[in-house]
C-alpha cells in the first residue's frame, strides 16, 4: 500500500473544537477512526493492544458530559494512541517485550491521567521497538509495524507504532517516547510532526524507563498546532518525578502565530554533509529559505563535538538501561521461566524474555559500568556530554533555534538494516544530541523524496525554548511543499464526511 | 579478654553501622515504614520496583540524616544518590539506591565516655532491602527448594555510619556502638533496637604487630546482633588472624558471618568473589543540596547529646567519668543536676544514681524528693541502710522520703542512745573487743553489724565507727 498523498485526516484541534461545540459526537469521531483501524491494522500492525468497547464507552461518556453542558477539556473526544511503554491502569503494557507480555499496570502514567482529564479517548497501545531500543520497530517481540506511506518500509522507531497509527488515520494523536530520536525519526519517516520536549517538561512517572536521563514523552501529530495542543496538556511539574522541572511549563499553543521575523536560525554545518542524503539536504535548505522568506536570519553554525554524541549516547543510554532493566528477573511480575534455583530462574527468564537488541545493550551498558572500565567509558561519556552541552550553549549565544535534517535518509526498507546495528545506530546521528543536552527538538514534515516518501526537518531550541521552536515550526508547516504531511487543519462538521 | 598476646598484637577495628531511620514513610515512596506487619503489606509500586515507578526522596529522612550528621560533628554537604547494582530477589529493582561518591555527611567523630574520640568517615542515606526466607537446602538461596520474599522492609531509610579504623579492642567497639545508639535515640533518628534489626553492625577487623603503622588485611564480619556478639566476634576474629600469621599464613580479605551459637565466624566470600556493584549516579533523582538555613535550623534544634550531658554532670555533681557514663545512659543526669541545684550533696546524689537507681522508673523521681532524701542523710535522720530502703520505695511509689521514713519509724537515734548501745555491744563481746583494740581491723564490721542489729538498722554506720574508734583509745 503506497499512500497517494491526497487523503487527509481530521486534526485533533478540529475534532476537539467540534466535539466541545456539540457539532460532532465523540462517538462518531471514534467510529470513523475505528473503521480505518479495522480496514488496515491487519496490514500495518500499529497496535499491541486495542479495546474498542472501552473506547466506545469512554466516547459515550464524553458525549454525555458535553450534552450536560460540561467542559470536557481541550482534547474533547480526541482519539489518542499511547506507546506501549507508558503505563495504563488495567490495560496491558508490554514494551513490546515477551518479558512484560500480559503485565497490567495498577496505575496510569501522569501523561495518561492528564490526557484523560483533558477529554481524550484512548484507543490503543502502540507497537514499538522492545523497551524502546531501535529505530525501525523491527525489534518488537510481537512483529514489526509497517509504514503506512509505503508498507515495504519501516515506520521508524522506536515509536513506530505510534507514528504509523497516526499516519494511517487510526487516531490524530499518539504519544511516543524519545531517548535518542524515537519520536522525531518515526515522525519524519511517516510524514508527521513529532516533538521531544525539554527534559523534565513532561513527567516520566509511569514511563517504563530505558535511559532515564534521556527519556522524554512527546506527541506525534499531523500538525504543529495539534502537537502544541497535546504538549500543553501533558507538560507541567509533577511531584512524582524528581527530575520534573519546577518551573511553569511554556504555553506553546499561544505562540504558534508568533512568526520568525528577526529570528536567528542556525544551520548546523556538521549535520549538512557526509552521510546525509542529497534530497534530505535539499529539503533542509528549502526549509531554511522558507524561514528567510518569513523574516528569519539564517546562518551556518558549528557544533564541533556533535560527532561524538553517538559514541557518548551509546555508552550512557545502555549503561542506564542495563540498570533499569535489571528489575525484570521473574521474581515479582512479568515472565517467569522456572528453574531449579532462583539464580537459574532469573537467568532463564532474562535469556528468554529479552530480544537480541535489548541483550546487546544490557551487555554494552554492564560493561561500560564495570570496575576498571567505568571511568574510561561512562565517565568519559558524561564528560563528552558536558562538552557537547557547552557547544550548544555557545551556539545559542548567537542563534535562537537550529535547523537540521531529522534523519540521514527517508524511511528504509524492512529488514534492510536489521542485521547491521551500526547502520541502524547511525540513523540517530541528527537526533541524539538534543537528548544528551536535555533540550527541546521536533521534526516537521518538509517535502517528499523521489520515491514519494516524506522528509522531516528538525528544529532544536535551548532549554524551555519550546515556544520559539513551535513558532518556527508553524512557519515551516505553512510553507511546506505539497504532500509532505497527511493532515490539514480545517473545520469539521458532522455531515461533511471529513472524518 | 583475648586469646593472644596483646602486648605483641594490636587489633584494629572499624565499624559500619546501619541505622533504620524513624520516618513515617519509606525513603523514596509513601509506603509506611513500620516494623512487623503481615508480609508484603507495607508496599507500593516503588517498593516493588514496578515498571514506570519513580523514587521521590523523603524529606523527613534527610532531616534525620542531617540531625545525626550534626550530632556526629560531621560536615553536611551537597550529595548525590547512586545505584548499587546487584541481583538479589529481596532487592526489588536489583539495584539499591545509596550514596557513593558524595555522601550527605562526612568527617565527624564520636566521643566515648572515657574521652576517646573515634572518627566517622561518612554517614550516608540508602534504602534497606526486603527479607528473604529460603525454604529447604539449609536456608541458603542456592540450595533452597523455594524462597519467599517480604518487601515490607524494602525501601526503609537507612543511615550507614562508617567509622574510621580507630578502635583497638572489643570493649571500645561496644562503647562506640552504645554511644552511637544513644546519639541516634537522643536526636530521635532511630529507636536503635539491635534485636529488631533497626540497628545493624558490620565489623571490620585486622591485626598488626604493635608499633607497625600499616594496617593488616581486614575481614568484614556480618550478622552481629548484640553488643555481646560484637565483643565476642572481634575477639574471635582477631585471634584467628593472629593464629594465621603466627603459623606463617596470610589473612585473606573476606566477608565472614558470625555464628553466635558456635561462637565463631564462617567465610561468606573472598574479595575476588565480591560483586562488582557498577555504581553510577541515580538518574531518577536530582542532587541533594540542603540549604545553609536548613542545616542551621536543624543544628539549633538538636537536643543536648550524651557526651555533653556527661560533661555537664561531671561539672555540676563531681561525678567521675565512669559514673557520668552510667547515669547519662540511665537518663538520670537531669534529675541529679536538678537535685544538686536544690542544694543536695552531689556525691550522695551520684552515689544513689549509680547504685540505687537501676530501675527504669527512677527517671520519674522528682529532684525535690531526691534532694530531701540526701538532706535527711546528711542531717543524720537516715542511716545509709535506711536511705537505700527509702529510695527504693520512692521509685516504687513516688512518695516523699519524709513520708516513707515516718511510715517505717525511721528516726535519727540521738547520740547518747547510740553510745549506750555501743557500750552494751562492747560489753557483750569482750574477746572480740580485745582483738579489735589490738588492731584487728576486720572486727570493725562485726561491731557495726552488732550495733545495727541491736538498733534494727537505725544507726548510722559512720557514727558507730566513730564511737568504736573513740572507745578504743
Amino acid at each position: 500500500m503506497t499512500h497517494d498523498g491526497a487523503t487527509t485526516y481530521p486534526t485533533a484541534t478540529a475534532i476537539a473544537e467540534a466535539v466541545a461545540g456539540g457539532t460532532l459526537s465523540a462517538s462518531a469521531v471514534l467510529d470513523a477512526h475505528l473503521a480505518r483501524t479495522a480496514a488496515s491494522e491487519g496490514t500495518i500492525h500499529a497496535f499491541n493492544h486495542t479495546d474498542d468497547d472501552a473506547a466506545r464507552q469512554r466516547a459515550n461518556e464524553i458525549d454525555a458530559r458535553v450534552s450536560a453542558g460540561e467542559d470536557v477539556g481541550p482534547l474533547a473526544g480526541v482519539p489518542i494512541v499511547i506507546k506501549d511503554n507508558i503505563c495504563t491502569k488495567g490495560v496491558p503494557t508490554t514494551c513490546s517485550s515477551r518479558m512484560l507480555d500480559g503485565w497490567i499496570p495498577p496505575y496510569d502514567a501522569t501523561v495518561v491521567r492528564k490526557l484523560a482529564a483533558a477529554g481524550a479517548v484512548t484507543v490503543g497501545k502502540a507497537n514499538m521497538d522492545e523497551f524502546a531500543m531501535g529505530s525501525s520497530t523491527e525489534n518488537s517481540a510481537f512483529g514489526p509495524t509497517l509504514n503506512p506511506r509505503d508498507t515495504t518500509r519501516v515506520p521508524g522507531g522506536s515509536s513506530g507504532g505510534s507514528a504509523a497509527s497516526v499516519a494511517a488515520g487510526f487516531a490524530p494523536v499518539a504519544l511516543g517516547s524519545d531517548t535518542g530520536g524515537s519520536i522525531r525519526q518515526p515522525a519524519a519517516f511517516c510524514g508527521l510532526v513529532g516533538v521531544k520536549p525539554t527534559y523534565g517538561l513532561v513527567s516520566r512517572l509511569g514511563l517504563i524507563a530505558f535511559g532515564s536521563s534521556l527519556d522524554q514523552i512527546g506527541p506525534l501529530t499531523h500538525t504543529v498546532a495539534d502537537a502544541a495542543l497535546v504538549l500543553d496538556v501533558i507538560s507541567g511539574h509533577d511531584s512524582g518525578d524528581s527530575t520534573s522541572l519546577p518551573t511553569p511549563a511554556p504555553r506553546v499553543s499561544a505562540h504558534l502565530d508568533d512568526g520568525v521575523a528577526g529570528l536567528r536560525v542556525g544551520l548546523v554545518r556538521e549535520l549538512m554533509g557526509d552521510g546525509i542524503a542529497p534530497e534530505v539536504l535539499a529539503s533542509v535548505n528549502q526549509a531554511a529559505e522558507a524561514l528567510v522568506a518569513a523574516g528569519a536570519i539564517v546562518e551556518e553554525v558549528s557544533l564541533p563535538t556533535i560527532d561524538y554524541s553517538l559514541s557518548a549516547y551509546y555508552i550512557i543510554a545502555p549503561a542506564e538501561a542495563s540498570s533499569n532493566l535489571s528489575r525484570y528477573d521473574g521474581v515479582r511480575y512479568g515472565l517467569r521461566v522456572d528453574a531449579p534455583t532462583t539464580g537459574e530462574m532469573m537467568e532463564r527468564t532474562r535469556t528468554q524474555g529479552f530480544g537480541d537488541e535489548v541483550k546487546r545493550r544490557i551487555m554494552l551498558g554492564t560493561y561500560a559500568l564495570s570496575a576498571g572500565y567505568y571511568d574510561a567509558f561512562y565517565g568519559t561519556a558524561q564528560r563528552v556530554r558536558a562538552v557537547i552541552r557547552g557547544d550548544f550553549d555557545a551556539v545559542y549565544n548567537n542563534v535562537d533555534v537550529l535547523l537540521t535534517p531529522t534523519t540521514p535518509t527517508t524511511a528504509f526498507k524492512l529488514a534492510e538494516k536489521v542485521s547491521d546495528p551500526m547502520a541502524m545506530y547511525m540513523n540517530d546521528i541528527c537526533t541524539i544530541a538534543s537528548n544528551l543536552v536535555g533540550q527541546p527538538s521536533m521534526s516537521v514534515p518538509f517535502g517528499l523524496d523521489s520515491d514519494g516518501l516524506p522528509i522531516g526537518v528538525q528544529l532544536m531550541a535551548p532549554t524551555l525554548g519550546e515556544t520559539t521552536m513551535f513558532a518556527a515550526a508553524a512557519v515551516l508547516e505553512a510553507a511546506q511543499p505539497l504532500g509532505s504531511q497527511l493532515g490539514s487543519p480545517r473545520t469539521l462538521v458532522a455531515n461533511e464526511g471529513g472524518l | 579478654m583475648s586469646d593472644f598476646d596483646e602486648s605483641e598484637w594490636e587489633t584494629v577495628i572499624g565499624l559500619e553501622v546501619h541505622a533504620e531511620l524513624a520516618t513515617r514513610t519509606k525513603l523514596f515512596s509513601s509506603a509506611p515504614n513500620e516494623f512487623g506487619g503481615e508480609p508484603n503489606t507495607n508496599i507500593d509500586p516503588v517498593t516493588l520496583g514496578l515498571p514506570g515507578a519513580l523514587p521521590v526522596l523523603n524529606e523527613q529522612a534527610v532531616e534525620l540524616a542531617i540531625r545525626v550528621g550534626l550530632a556526629l560533628h560531621c560536615t553536611v554537604q551537597r550529595s548525590i544518590f547512586a545505584r548499587k547494582n546487584y541481583f538479589y530477589p529481596d532487592q526489588a529493582k536489583n539495584y539499591q539506591i545509596s550514596q557513593f561518591d558524595l555522601p550527605i555527611n562526612i568527617d565527624g567523630w564520636i566521643e566515648l565516655p572515657d574521652g576517646k574520640r573515634i572518627g566517622i568517615e561518612r554517614a550516608h542515606l540508602e534504602e534497606d532491602t526486603g527479607k528473604s526466607t529460603h525454604i529447604g537446602g539449609g536456608g541458603r538461596i542456592h540450595e533452597a527448594d523455594y524462597s519467599l520474599v517480604d518487601y515490607n522492609r524494602c525501601g526503609v531509610p537507612l543511615l550507614e555510619i562508617v567509622g574510621r579504623p580507630d578502635l583497638r579492642n572489643g570493649d571500645d567497639a561496644k562503647a562506640y556502638v552504645s554511644e552511637l545508639r544513644a546519639i541516634l535515640v537522643a536526636v530521635g533518628a532511630s529507636d536503635g533496637k539491635m534485636e529488631e534489626g533497626s540497628m545493624r553492625v558490620d565489623c571490620n577487623v585486622s591485626v598488626r604487630r604493635r608499633g607497625e603503622t600499616e594496617f593488616g588485611t581486614r575481614c568484614e564480619v556480618k550478622n552481629i546482633n548484640s553488643l555481646r556478639s560484637l565483643g565476642r566476634a572481634i575477639n574471635y576474629e582477631a585471634a584467628r588472624h593472629v593464629a594465621l600469621i603466627e603459623a606463617g599464613e596470610k589473612v585473606e580479605q573476606q566477608t565472614r558471618h558470625w555464628d553466635e551459637s558456635e561462637g565463631r565466624t564462617h567465610k561468606l566470600r573472598s574479595k575476588e568473589e565480591a560483586d562488582d556493584y557498577r555504581y553510577f549516579p541515580e538518574p531518577d533523582l536530582v542532587e541533594l543540596d540542603p540549604s545553609a538555613e536548613w542545616i542551621e535550623r536543624v543544628r539549633s534544634e538538636l537536643p543536648s547529646l550524651p557526651a555533653q550531658r556527661r560533661h555537664d554532670l561531671v561539672d555540676r555533681t563531681g561525678a567521675t567519668p565512669a559514673q557520668a557514663g552510667l547515669i547519662v545512659e540511665r537518663g538520670l543526669d537531669a534529675l541529679c543536676i536538678a537535685a544538686v541545684d536544690l542544694g543536695a550533696d552531689g556525691s550522695r546524689v551520684v552515689t544513689h544514681a549509680e547504685h540505687n537507681l537501676a530501675d527504669p522508673r527512677a527517671v520519674d523521681l522528682t529532684p525535690e524528693n531526691l534532694a530531701k532524701l540526701t538532706e535527711m542523710e546528711t542531717g543524720g535522720d537516715l542511716s545509709a541502710t535506711q536511705a537505700k530502703q527509702v529510695i527504693a520505695e520512692m521509685v516504687e511509689t513516688g512518695a516523699s522520703p519524709v513520708d516513707i521514713a515516718k511510715a517505717h519509724g525511721f528516726e535519727a537515734m540521738d547520740t547518747d542512745a547510740l553510745a549506750t548501745t555501743v557500750d552494751e555491744v562492747i560489753a557483750a563481746n569482750p574477746d572480740e573487743w580485745q582483738r579489735y583494740c589490738d588492731g584487728d581491723g576486720k572486727l570493725t564490721g562485726f561491731f557495726v553489724g552488732q550495733v545495727m542489729k541491736a538498733t534494727k538498722g537505725q544507726a548510722d554506720g559512720k557514727a558507730v565507727s566513730a564511737l568504736l574508734n573513740a572507745r578504743k583509745s
